[in-house]
């Protein structure tokens, strides 16, 4: 299996689902020419056009708007934002519209259109270029939700995404677009939306994260291990909506213990909704009270003090510590 | 009925006086005193010294991400037309306007370092913060526009965009509601000819961007964006109106992006070496250096005492961003300023930051021990 990045992988992911269904259509600022910002669409405007290619004019809201019409007229929109703190200048038509057409026309028309968005800290940028206000998406009915992890999860989801009936809002975590490689099968992979993963096994406590702060967890698992010989299990969500409580909800019977991670703010967090599920479901499983680390309640610092910020391994062990402690 | 046309009494003019070789109009040229004319080749010329330092520091790793001004240095004659009691409502490539209205370099180079405290205007400034998502902050120079007709008073606002900007929905709600509320706005569109990669042809299907004040009943203009005095003459011919109560003004600077997008962009990838060079012809500085020349309000050693004094200037505010970062608080600036109060829950989490930077130090103190 050939080894790729995350830009790789999305790049894989568009160019093989291009190739099989010519109503996927790519628009977006700077995706054609330019091959993105980030260069994740770099080469499909020679593959297949300026048609199926669009560098469009700056306007987020325009470019969402646009794709919900093809999408309602049977095409595939695939459209870019190129970086998810100016998505909220399209997030109007994805609310009012994307989220809503289905049921508005009780089932007439539909929007299957994907909205992809890098997101998140970690890459030293301006502001309005580090955030994870994922839970805008998550929480409004009608839009699904989900952040890769890992390049082969990426190119997986990515898939099913397109393929999906519905409108779905994929994040990408721009710190892990070049930070390492792992096999990515070349014959096709989907993920199903609405699932989660075990990213690690474990017994001791449940650790359930999603997007890039899934690796910081997993470093903290495995310090924890090696210092303290703590078993940690770690639940790699995947999609935010529809969240799979089952996985976690599993894990914690088992473990008695959890603690959920996240780089966007804590305050009504994915961490506030996975840890209402675990009470509703699991209450009686539990040995302790369930911690959250992550990122403050503050706008994201410019880049000096994004890593004070952020979760990091620290804040993580921190919260397990304290919850193992109990 | 029959088709009946719609007289509507409209043309964009197109206005130049500074050609690109140093000729003046002088029928057209801006009585300005030697004084200011110097100051604004001062400026201009500081404006580009300190974006090349940036471009500098950026490639040693000691600033982050800009968008580099290189090319539209003429900006700071709109700045220059108005008084320090108007306002300005820029976007993020403007830091010569800021400079002509007194934004200290050391805190420019402290925002692009990383620190937020870099984003503080000082007291008496009437200047807004780098605005980021393009084409967002119009209107909020329309609502200052509004508020300074409700308190009656005779200041004007002045907005900076680029020509990306003006496909943004935001960019006709700001003009309409300027229009419809006559407020004292100019809209100052730096056309650049490229957002990041996509060209000017190809971002509006319209001739001139002057053209979209037809729309809202508004005049709209061209001006050569490289002409420090036509554009100065535009802007105070806009601002004259504004204060007689005469609404809103689009200006459209035709000018070019000399440099890249933002350092973190390579426009090899989309436009040609031979453009940049026709451009680099028009160079706005060197016709502006030519004209004073030939003013003699310059001459060689004029021209050499003002670069060393430029040169001077970037060095000391350099010194100054160093000592802010070596004096600098501690991260916990980061809970500053998220509201007027911190929150109980702000509190908590302010907290733990607290204990965690401890924690940090307390190990970093003991590798350094073990390592002795």
């Amino acid at each position: 299996m050939p080894k790729m990045n995350m830009v790789e992988a999305i790049n894989m992911a568009l160019r093989q689902e291009m190739e099989k269904d010519d109503r996927v259509i790519l628009l977006g600022e700077d995706i054609g020419k330019d091959g993105g910002v980030f260069r994740v669409t770099d080469g499909l405007l020679d593959k297949f056009g300026a048609q199926r290619v669009m560098d469009t004019p700056l306007a987020e809201s325009a470019i969402a708007g646009l794709s919900i019409g093809m999408a309602v007229y049977g095409l595939r929109p695939v459209c870019e934002m190129q970086f998810s703190g100016f998505s909220y200048f399209a997030f109007h038509q994805m609310e009012s519209h994307a989220s809503r057409m289905r049921q508005r026309s009780q089932g007439r028309y539909s929007v299957p259109m994907v909205l992809r968005a890098p997101y998140g800290g970690g890459v030293r940028a301006l502001e309005h270029h580090s955030e994870s206000r994922e839970i805008y998406w998550a929480h409004t009915p009608g839009l699904k939700m989900v952040i890769p992890s890992t390049p082969r999860t990426a190119r997986a989801l990515l898939i099913s995404a397109m393929r999906d009936p519905d409108p779905v809002v994929f994040y990408e975590p721009k710190a892990l677009y070049r930070a390492f490689r792992e096999e990515v099968p070349e014959e096709e992979e989907t993920f199903p939306i609405g699932k989660s993963r075990i990213a690690l096994e474990g017994s001791d406590i449940t650790l359930i994260s999603y997007g890039e702060s899934l690796r910081p967890t997993l470093e903290a698992a495995s310090e924890l291990n090696d210092k303290d010989g703590v078993k940690c299990e770690v639940i790699d969500l995947l999609s935010l909506s529809p969240l799979d409580d089952q996985l976690f909800i599993e894990s914690v019977k088992k473990t008695g213990r959890a603690v959920v991670v996240h780089e966007a703010h804590c305050t009504y967090g994915a961490g506030a909704e996975v840890i209402a599920r675990i009470v509703e479901k699991a209450l009686l499983y539990l040995e302790a009270p369930i911690r959250r680390a992550t990122g403050f309640d503050i706008v994201i610092p410019l880049y000096q003090r994004e890593q004070d910020y952020l979760p990091g391994v620290l804040r993580i062990e921190r919260a397990v510590r304290e919850t193992l402690a109990f | 009925m029959p088709t009946t046309e719609i007289d509507l009494p409209y043309r964009i003019n197109y206005l130049s006086i500074l050609d690109q070789d140093g000729q003046v109009d002088k029928s057209l040229e801006p009585q300005l005193s030697d004084e200011l004319l110097l100051k604004l080749y001062r400026v201009m010329l500081l404006g580009r010294r300190f974006d090349e330092r940036m471009l500098i520091l950026q490639r040693q790793g000691k600033i982050g991400t800009f968008a580099p001004v290189k090319g539209q240095e003429a900006q700071v004659g709109a700045a220059a037309a108005l008084s320090p009691d108007d306002w300005i409502v820029a976007s993020f490539r403007e830091a010569p306007v800021e400079i002509w209205r007194g934004k200290p370099m050391e805190l420019i180079l402290l925002y692009y370092s990383g620190y937020n405290e870099g984003g503080h205007i000082p007291e008496g400034l009437n200047l807004l913060p780098v605005s980021v998502p393009v084409g967002s902050q119009m209107i909020h120079a329309v609502g200052i526009g509004y508020a300074m007709k409700y308190r009656g008073q005779d200041s004007v606002v002045a907005t900076f965009f680029g020509d990306g900007a003006t496909s943004q929905g935001d960019f006709h709600e700001a003009m309409n509601y300027a229009s419809v509320y006559q407020t004292p706005v100019i809209f100052i569109c730096q056309n650049n000819h490229w957002a990041i990669s996509l060209p000017r042809n190809r971002q509006t299907h319209s001739r001139t961007l002057a053209q979209k004040a037809l729309a809202y009943d508004m005049p709209g203009l061209q001006v050569d964006g490289n002409d420090v005095l036509a554009v100065y003459k535009a802007a105070k011919d806009a601002a004259d109106r504004a204060r007689r109560g005469e609404g809103p003004t689009l200006i459209e600077m035709v000018t070019y992006r000399l440099s890249m997008h933002t350092t973190a962009d390579d426009p090899k990838k989309y436009r040609t070496q031979e453009e940049v060079a026709a451009w680099e012809k028009r160079d706005p500085v060197t016709r502006f250096e030519k004209y004073l020349r030939d003013k003699h309000i310059l001459d060689d050693r004029k021209v050499q005492s003002v670069a060393e004094e430029v040169k001077q200037e970037i060095g000391s505010a350099e010194r100054r961003w160093s000592e802010l970062v070596e004096n600098g608080v501690s991260p916990l600036a980061m809970f500053d300023h998220a509201y007027a109060e911190l929150t109980p829950a702000l509190r908590d989490q302010k907290e733990m930051l607290k204990r965690e930077l401890e924690e940090k130090r307390g190990s970093a103190e003991k590798t350094a021990v073990s390592r002795d």
